[in-house]
This record gives structure tokens, sequence and C-alpha cells, in this order.
């Protein structure tokens, strides 16, 4: 019986898929940054908002011709290389000279994530490799900290440190001095107006962007919780002034990068484990080399690191915690 | 009793409203079937009949070829026209016998059996075995093969599985709300042949209707009772079943009756009704024929060997050209490359997807490590690795990551952002090592 003349379509089961896709997540993600971005605009004036440009425009470039002279279909439009160039932007001193978001970009899109096979297989997470790399580089400039415009306190200088720095070089007392009293300073950490990377101010932004991932469920608290509570936990004990249990840990929680880092950075997909009792692990261990740098290490701010060295260990700690096969005895 | 279910799953779009308030009706007799001789799992049976010859309906067309194997019987009267390589909905060539429809419907002798539950459970394992019946949920298992567990295995728990968890198909819902009381005494006997105290009928709460209907026709037997499943694909695989209703876990690799269960699907349940107590070979079976490229849904009661590109004109045909048909459910059933298959004892269903629903396979993206696939594989196995393996011919490391306890429900790449092929990838490892 003849009823059809063109062929069928034919392939292999499912033959319904759901309607998430990779390009949708990660376009999602960019977009839950908007708030961080639009604050770091606020307080930081266009110039930020030119370093945050120029990373976009230079990661997204660097993807494209790096597969044209390869002779690859380009990937941009999946999304991922926009977010590394904004989280890179986001991770910024204001303040940089226009070679900076460049390099930056290159060693984080090029280096990082191309070389090593592309989307999916980097190991370590691109846009925190390209801050170390100028970090390491270009140590005097990546610590050029820029006073928030819309000031209503802090040193006279343009050029100003971040909490973290205050508290590393001139303890809890001159930060208290720096922002009045103790109230006043929580407030200026929550809404982001203090001395930092460009979208890493403001908790209050970062918290709604990272409500927005929780609700569409591309972000679960098996990352950011552990990593919190633990650097919470360590700031608390061990952050004081010799004391035990004598810290801070909303200082510690709301300054230097940790929310952006707990909530968007080390919850990368490709550079963390995928087996949820590993997330918590991964979680953990990044809270607590956070806090190892923080307190015991020369650099004011740990997150960054933390979170690359967790990369290191997420396959493993994939393997480490495979989840019980059904029937299986084991576990 | 609140059920615990199993770990993961998914929840598609069920789609199951195209057709389950239509009632099962007949199909316009074909003109002519092709039978094939191996529509069971296990050794095709062999011919009993030549070409030129004239059987009539019920009549004994091919014989099993061991223990492991399945008669099978004409679907009409008539004239056997040829016997030879014919293909069939999974794509392959298979042994077949064709017959050309006389129209008279005449039937072979039955024996029927008023006062049926008296016979001796061998008694009425023989006249399973001897109807030819298989699993009809897909599998196609010979159902007797179920029924004969070793002594060292006793079996303590017989499910009927109504879950019907796959998308779009109806066919049991339908039997459940037409046919209950055939259903239960289909279940009885299977009881009685394995001697067990115990029944029980799985049913999705999708479905209130079913439940309602076959707690009705179970009515005050205290060996049997009906569960309301929490929906979930794949509810209806085995060892989910089994898990929810009896919190029991078969072993990686082991067969419900190592944990002293056997689990029959519910059309299965109605043909062991009819052969016992008609003495009914399994010649014909509820298709389900579904899906938006279809001009009219229905619950059709199919003869075996029926083409399928009968049973679609017989549904008023495609809405279009470009389709994609699929015998079976969407998640696990076959896409055909020719409507001029067979329905066999295995169809559960035909599913015509329209322009718009069709996934085209040809483009993927690389695992991304979202991990969606490793939270919802109902086998607690990490699909991602498998299929990041497999890409790149790894296939002894997909072993290592439980490739052989994969049984293909589709889970992962339905979640997949990446669209990635994960099932086809494991099915290519599969057949590169050995388990």
């Amino acid at each position: 019986m003849e009823i059809i003349k063109k062929p069928l379509v034919v392939s292999v089961s499912p033959h319904i898929r759901s309607e998430e896709t990779t390009a949708r997540i990660m376009w999602s993600v960019s977009a839950s940054l908007l708030p961080a971005t639009v604050m770091g605009a606020y307080f930081f004036g266009p110039r930020a908002v030119g370093t945050v440009a120029l990373c976009i425009i230079a990661s997204v470039l660097s993807e494209h011709l790096y597969q044209k002279a390869l002779k690859r279909a380009s990937t941009v439009q999946d999304g991922s290389a926009f977010l590394t160039g904004l989280l890179l932007g986001l991770n910024l001193p204001p303040a940089v000279p226009v070679y900076i978001p460049v390099i930056g970009s290159v060693v984080a899109i090029v280096v990082t994530k191309q070389l090593f096979g592309g989307l999916g297989y980097n190991i370590f997470n691109p846009a925190l490799i390209g801050r170390a790399f100028l970090v390491m580089s270009f140590p005097k400039l990546m610590t050029l900290w820029k006073e928030p415009a819309a000031r209503f306190f802090l040193l006279d200088a343009q050029t100003t440190a971040t909490p973290l720095g205050i508290l590393k070089e001139e303890g809890a007392a001159r930060l208290m001095e720096v922002f009045g009293d103790k109230m006043s300073m929580y407030w200026h950490l929550f809404i982001g107006n203090r001395g930092g990377s460009i979208g890493e101010t403001s908790g209050l932004a970062l918290m709604m962007g990272a409500a927005f991932l929780f609700y569409r469920r591309y972000i679960t608290w098996h990352i950011p919780l552990p990593f919190l509570g633990t650097a919470a936990l360590i700031a608390w004990i061990f952050g004081g002034n010799g004391r035990l249990f004598s810290g801070d840990p909303l200082l510690h929680l709301l300054s230097g990068g940790m929310i952006l880092g707990a909530c968007f950075m080390a919850t990368d997909y490709v550079t963390s484990p995928s087996v949820r009792n590993g997330q918590i692990v991964f979680g953990i261990g990044c809270g607590f080399l956070t806090m190892l740098i923080r307190l015991k290490g020369g650099y004011p701010e740990g997150v960054m690191f933390a979170i690359l060295i967790m990369n290191a260990f997420a396959p493993l700690i994939d393997r480490g915690f495979q989840s019980r096969v059904f029937g299986s005895g084991k576990k | 009793m609140p059920l615990s279910s199993f770990k993961g799953g998914i929840h598609p779009p069920d789609k199951k409203d195209l057709s389950a308030q239509k009632p099962i009706t007949e199909s316009r007799p074909p003109e002519r079937v092709i039978i094939p001789l191996s529509q069971h799992l296990g050794a095709p049976a062999k011919p009993v009949v030549a070409v030129g010859q004239s059987v009539r309906k019920g009549e004994l067309i091919g014989e099993p070829t061991g223990f492991v194997s399945a008669p099978v019987h004409s679907s009409v009267s008539g004239k056997v026209i040829a016997i030879g390589e014919f293909l069939n909905a999974t794509g392959k060539m298979v042994p077949s016998v064709v017959i050309e429809n006389d129209g008279n419907e005449e039937w072979t002798n039955l024996k029927d059996h008023p006062d049926y539950m008296n016979l001796s459970p061998e008694e009425m394992k023989g006249k399973i075995r001897d109807a030819g019946i298989v699993g009809m949920g897909g599998a196609a298992f010979p159902t007797v093969v179920k029924l004969s567990p070793p002594k060292e295995k006793p079996i303590d728990t017989v499910i009927l599985n109504g879950a019907e968890c796959e998308p779009y198909l109806t066919g049991d819902y339908r039997l459940m709300l037409e046919r209950p009381s055939e259903v239960v005494e289909g279940l009885r006997i299977l009881m009685k042949v394995l001697r067990v105290q115990k029944g029980f009928i799985g049913i999705e709460d999708n479905k209130p209707e079913a439940v309602a209907s076959m707690k009705g026709a179970v009515s005050d037997d205290r060996s049997m009772e009906v569960c309301s499943l929490p929906t979930k694909y794949p509810q209806g695989a085995e060892k989910m079943l089994i898990k929810t209703i009896t919190g029991r876990e078969v072993p990686p690799r082991a067969l419900p009756m190592e944990v002293r269960v056997v689990v029959q699907n519910i059309g299965t349940a109605f043909a062991v009704f009819e052969a016992v107590r008609f003495g009914k070979p399994l010649i014909e079976r509820v298709v389900t024929v579904t899906g938006e490229g279809i001009r009219e849904q229905k619950n059709v009661l199919t003869k075996i060997g029926t083409l399928i590109a009968h049973l679609i004109g017989d549904c008023g045909g495609l809405q279009n050209e470009n389709m994609k048909v699929i015998s079976g459910g969407p998640m696990m059933g076959f896409a055909l490359s020719s409507l001029d298959v067979p329905v066999t004892k295995g169809t559960s269903g035909i599913v015509v997807m329209a322009d718009d629903n069709i996934v085209h396979a040809d483009s993927f993206g690389p695992c991304i490590r979202c991990g969606r696939c490793i939270d919802i594989c109902p086998m607690g196995l990490m699909p991602s690795m498998l299929s990041i393996y497999a890409e790149k011919g790894l296939y002894e490391g997909a072993k290592e990551y439980g490739l052989f306890d994969c049984f293909e429900c589709g889970c992962c790449a339905f979640v997949c952002p990446s669209k990635r092929p994960i099932v086809q990838l494991v099915r290519l490892a599969k057949s590169q090592v050995k388990p």
C-alpha cells in the first residue's frame, strides 16, 4: 500500500526531548548576572561597563576566530563564550587598561577552554584562569581598586583598598573606622558600595541573580551552601583576633568574591563534579580553601584560587562519589 | 498504602488525552497478513504450513523450537501465499508466513473451559504455552518461561503492570476500563500457576478511572491489591515497578524472580485469561494508533500480522508527509523506515509524530557535565560518562560505568540539554564489548 511518497524520519529512541538546551542555560545564567552588572555600572561608572563589554567582545571574538582558524563550526551562539567574557569582566577591577580584558579573554577562551577541547572538556574555569593569569602577570594593575563613585564613606583618594585588603593589612578595627559602625558596614557590603571587582560587590544583586537560577533549577544548593557554610564556620571559629569563635562570618560572606564565586563560578557545570554528593564535598573544599587563603595566605582574597584548586579535583570527586547502582549492595 | 518510589525518573508530557477516551474498536479486516515466526525473545518458531495450504483462524503455523520460544498462529482464515524473509518493525528481515485473508473469519476448533479455575497449574501453563503468549508490553519474552522459575527461586508475588508509563499509549488503560474482570481473572490464573498468595495491579495515579475500575473488579478478593503508583517515567519498567510496590530491588542484570516476583503486562493477563478460558491463541492485540500526525487516534483491536500501513489507513491516514512513525512508545519505541511491516505480539502502539514534534538527531553538542542525566537515571548510573566514553570509542571504559546495567529507558537523552544521543551511544558500546 503506497500511502507515503517521501521517506519517513528515522532515529533512535527516545523520540521526544525536553526543551532545555545548552544555549538556553548559558544565556539564562548570563541574564542572571544582569543585576550584578547593573550595580557594578552604578557604583563604578562607565569605565566598568567598558571593561565588561570589552571582555565579552574579546571572549566571543577569540572563540569565533580560533574556530574559524581551525576550520571548525563556530559555537559562539551557544552563549558560553559570552558568559565566560561576562564573568571575567565582573571579576576585574573597574579601571584597567584596555589590553587587560583582551589578554584575560584570550587566556580564558583559547588557552583554558579551546586548547583543552572546547566546551565541556576544560578542566579549569576559563574566566578564573583568565583572571589568575592577569593577577600574576599584572599584580599592580589587578589590585588597583577604585572607590565607588556613589560614595558616602571611605578614604578620600581615587583608589582604595577592598574591605578584605584592609582587614588583612590593618585589621578589623580599621575597617570599622572606615565604615562607621557595624550595621552600616554590613549594609554597604550588602548593596555593594565598596571597593572590589566590578560584579562582586553587591550581595543583593548577586542574590537576586542566584535566586533566579535556583528557581529555574540551573543551580542547586549542593555547591553554594556547603561553600558559604564552611567559609562562614571557619570565619567564625578562626577569623577573630587570636580568640577562637570571635570572627565575623557575615563580613567574610559579604566581602570579596564570596557570593559571586559560590553561586556563579563554583557552580560552573563543566568544571565542578556532576554527582550530587560530590558537589557537597566540592563546595566544602572551596569554602575551606578560600578561608585558608584569606586567613593564612599571602593574598587578602582566596575565592579564585580555592575554586581553581577544587576544579582540578572535580573528576576525581565524581569518580569517588558515584551513586549506587540500582539493586547493587554496595554503599 | 503510600508508596515510596524509585530514585530519578522524568515527567514527559503524557499526551494520553489524544486517545484515552477512544473505546477499543476492531480494525477493518486486512487483505493479507505477514506473520513473523520470530515475534518473541528467543528462538524463532519453525513453520508447520506450506505455501498454498489453507489455514483457519487460530491455527498453528509455527511451532516453538526450544524452551525460550513461542508458537505462532494464523490471525485470519485463508491461504498461505508465501513463506520467506520479510521486514519487521525493528528493521530486520525475519522469517515470516504471509496469509491471504478470505474474510470468512473461520475459527479452528478451540477448547472451551468454563470451569477453568479447576484446571491444575500445569494444565493452565500448557494452555498459556500453546497459545503462544509473550509479554505484550514490548519486550515479548515468552510468558511461559516467566511462569517456570527454577525450584530454588520460589515466587511469592505476581504484579500486573498497568503503569503504561510511556507517553501516548492507552491500550492497557482501555483494557482496564473495558475488560477489568477478564484482566483480574488473568491475574488469578497467573497466581494459581505460580502458586502465589499475593497479586498486585500497579497503575500510575494519572489514571484514576483505571484504578477505580480495577478496584471494582478485584472487589473483596483479599489476595489482590490495586496500587496507585506515582506517575513518573519509567514507572512501568519491571525493576522500578517492583521497587515501588514491594520495596525490593532486583540486583543488577538479574531477573525479577531473584526477588521472588513475576511481572506481567495488563494485555498479557487478558490474553492469559482468553487462552485458559476459551483456548484462544494470541492472534490479536490492542494497538494504540495515536500521535499528532495521524488523522484519527484510536485504540484498535488488531490482528497480528496486519501491516502498519493498513492500520494507519484505518485511522484516516497520515496528516502530512515526512512524518516519524514509531512502533511502541516515544521513549523506547522504534522509528519505522517502512510502513509495510506487520503488527506483532509486542506492538503496543503506533505513534505518528507530526513535523514540529520530530526530534532530528543531526546535531548535538558536547557534554557540559550538567549532571541532569545522573540525577534522573533510575538505575543510578552516570549516562554522561557512558556517552563520553562511547563517543570516543573507549568501550571498555564505558563498561566500568555500568554500561550493561542500562536498560535504555531514554530518560538521560530526554533531559540532555546538549541533545546528545546517549541511548544510541550506549547501544553502540554494548555492541562492541562483551558484558
